[in-house]
């Protein structure tokens, strides 16, 4: 049997089958903290109530199963410290993902007080600029389109040094890389967040030169920093089948390699 | 009433998730048709979202509600008319002034902030004393990251033969950059995997109501 002309589609129903059933029957594999989740958790849990904290919402529904559970969990762990919530959104679709997040946690939030929407601003890097200038020249209303001058969460707000920090949770431009340059490295306020997967090695040397304090890369540290605040959710359900995928993955990789080698071999004695 | 909408939704979207997946089997008709719907709705979307969200907050009720306090904004509001007007093929010139004045404006913006944030930092932040990392295991990173970081520039400096010493070093920089690769690769896979997740959590959960809450 020639491995090399499988059918790709076996693949496809192998790795179905193998993300499927650990989702229906959990096997509960251990999930490891890795340094960068904590960063961002102790980032987080080093401020004080009342501190008002900046998340901004940089991603599309596209990205959706890998940042909502970020957005979730860091957003569950601000309300516990008691921080007031600052949503805003570099891409149009990140409003309403916000207020998705809003809608299910929306006991613990009230609008205007602990928590404010300010809808979606164009312009990326220049708009984060502006932001580190006069906030609330940016942002005159809420998404609802009334003025964030009837809200006491915005009272006094004038320019990033009124923010602990900011949270972007991001699935490329303008996102995470646009708050470093601007609102990190200009501005001084520190920057933390998350971002897809696929993103995350580009962004690990921000965390080294202390650019960024700590990534949640996707769904796996979504569930570290789930763990963390003792609040499992999605990303902690699909963990047992990420797992299995990778297995999957790994097995597939070997096979593929060992038909490669088999192949080479038998076309070199076919030379000779 | 809100009740039924919410399950039309959701059946919409399990539907347009199996018409979208039935590719991996071949190329059919309900791919075809979810596909288009898609990019229909889409483009209909950030249509509407960029009037309503966009021109009329940020330019129309400013102008109509105060405008000598918001005069200046008819500047920008020409300059994305002139942009428009590449759709004509006559008047396509005018649209290169307010596009020359973007590439301008954003190089400009950017330059200083790029410079700062990936050269200046990185560059200093590999400016390191391998030896004050305390422990062997981070001596032994701070050796790999300058060790790292010197054979991949080797690797991207063009102006001598990658023989000899230098090409044993560019050598060492190509193995760090598959490294580095793999690394990439890995985190994609993870990637889509969990977006695979995510579907079939909806799927299973929302859908079907096999999975627990």
């Amino acid at each position: 049997m020639n491995l090399q002309k499988i059918d790709r589609r076996w693949i496809f129903l192998f790795m179905l089958v193998g993300v499927m059933l650990p989702l229906i029957f959990p096997i509960g594999f251990k999930i490891e903290v890795m340094p960068n989740t904590k960063a961002v958790y102790d980032l987080i849990d080093s401020a004080k109530p009342g501190d008002r904290i900046l998340m901004s919402f940089d991603f599309d529904p596209g990205s959706g199963p890998e940042l909502s559970p970020v957005a979730t969990a860091i957003t569950r762990h601000a309300i516990e410290k008691d921080l007031k919530i600052v949503y805003l959104a570099l891409w149009p679709m990140g409003v309403n993902l916000g207020n998705l997040i809003y809608e299910k946690e929306k006991d613990n939030l009230i609008w205007g007080e602990n928590f404010i929407n300010l809808g979606y601003i164009a312009g990326g890097l220049v708009a984060i600029q502006s932001m580190g200038r006069n906030f609330t020249e940016v942002f005159p209303t809420d998404a609802n389109g009334n003025s964030i001058h009837n809200f006491p969460i915005l009272k006094d707000v004038k320019n990033f040094s009124d923010f602990a920090f900011v949270v972007s949770i991001s699935a490329g431009t303008p996102g995470i890389k646009e708050w470093i340059m601007s609102a990190g490295d200009k501005y001084g306020l520190p920057v933390t967040g998350g971002t897809t997967a696929v993103s995350t090695p580009g962004f690990l040397p921000y965390v080294n030169t202390g650019q960024l304090h700590g990534i949640i890369g996707g769904l796996k540290q979504a569930a570290e920093y789930e763990m963390l605040i003792g609040q499992p959710g999605t990303a902690t359900s699909g963990m047992d089948a990420q797992s299995i995928a990778h297995i999957i993955i790994i097995i597939f990789i070997i096979i593929g390699n060992i038909a490669w080698y088999r192949n080479r071999k038998q076309q070199k004695e076919a030379k000779k | 009433m809100t009740e039924f909408w919410t399950q039309f939704g959701i059946w919409i979207g399990a539907l347009c998730t199996l018409a979208i997946w039935s590719f991996l089997y071949k190329d059919n008709p309900f791919y075809k048709i979810a596909e288009q719907i898609f990019v229909g709705i889409s483009a209909a979307y950030w249509f509407v979202y960029t009037i309503y969200n966009i021109l009329i907050p940020n330019f129309f009720e400013k102008i109509f509600t105060d405008f000598s306090a918001n005069w200046l904004l008819l500047i920008p509001g020409v300059l994305g008319m002139m942009m428009v007007l590449r759709i004509f093929p006559k008047l396509d010139f005018l649209g290169k002034y307010p596009l020359a004045l973007m590439v301008g404006t954003t190089a400009g913006l950017g330059i200083i902030m790029y410079l700062k944030t990936d050269v200046l930092s990185q560059v200093v932040s590999a400016m390191v004393n391998p030896f004050t990392g305390g422990t062997v295991l981070a001596v032994l990173g701070a050796f790999i990251l300058i060790v790292g970081t010197l054979s991949g520039l080797v690797y991207f400096f063009f102006s001598k033969k990658h023989e000899g010493f230098t090409g044993g070093v560019a050598r060492l920089g190509i193995i760090f950059l598959m490294i580095s690769f793999g690394a990439s690769f890995g985190y994609t896979a993870m990637a889509r995997i969990s977006l695979l997740i995510g579907r079939l959590q909806f799927l299973l959960g929302d859908w079907l109501g096999i999975l627990g809450n």
